[in-house]
């Protein structure tokens, strides 16, 4: 059980080899990819950063918690930082279990409240030349590279 | 006066134009250096932020030690 963070390229068939194990009778992945559009914006790149003591501190927590909820064999998530082009894989869960119903409620279950509590943030840079840093509409208004 | 060492993510990177710095301050909680830093920076709402003290999440109120390590968490956003 294990949650990493890369800034390399991502490389999940590596990874789901480490999850296969006998006592497992299904596996479960799901892949966050850079998409090229977000809230009406056009996202020409993302730059991810991550808080990184802390962030693998907590998700190393999340893997714990979805264990305990939905007790699996095996599982990993992995999370890219750095900057990262359209269709990137950005994060990565892979969960094998006895039984399919836990792996895919596992998997669910890390990627929401990684996505909600791990401290890595994301900038969107958008092709009109703003950019801004996701859900911090609050704290901030993008910042105009081009007036 | 404690030396706090500070580290800044995100947003507050780019409002405080350094990645880390040692603080010096009188203050003694995560809230009141904020506050301070506030004055320098142009820094968002404490209201939108969580804050860590030693790499651990921290209450806003928790009293600071000498050469203790904060960070400000503003809204995450993995995935």
């Amino acid at each position: 059980m294990s949650f990493r963070i890369e800034s390399k390229a991502l490389q999940p068939d590596v990874w789901r080899a480490e999850l296969q194990n006998p006592a497992s009778g299904g596996y479960v992945s799901f892949e966050g990819w850079v998409r090229d559009n977000n809230e009406g914006h056009e996202v020409l790149q993302l730059e991810y950063q991550a808080y990184e003591a802390l962030a693998l501190k907590e998700g190393q927590v999340i893997l714990a918690e979805a264990c305990e909820r939905y007790p699996f064999e095996k599982a990993m998530c992995v999370h890219r930082v750095g900057a990262l082009e359209i269709g990137d894989l950005a994060v990565w869960v892979g969960v094998s279990s006895g039984h399919r119903d836990e792996a895919f409620r596992a998997c669910r279950y890390i990627i929401d409240e990684i996505k909600h509590r791990v401290p890595i943030w994301k900038k969107e840079i958008y092709t009109n030349g703003d950019s801004g840093w996701v859900n911090c509409e609050a704290c901030a208004t993008p910042t105009s590279q081009d007036p | 006066m404690k030396t706090i060492q500070i580290e800044y993510f995100a947003i507050l990177r780019e409002r405080a134009g350094v990645a880390a710095e040692a603080v010096s301050t009188h203050a003694t909680t995560p809230s009141d250096i904020y506050a301070e830093l506030q004055t320098r920076y142009e820094f968002p709402e404490q209201a939108t932020m969580k804050v860590a003290v030693n790499d651990e999440f921290s209450a806003w109120d928790t009293a600071l030690n000498d050469g203790d390590r904060l960070v400000f968490i503003p809204p995450v956003a993995g995935g």
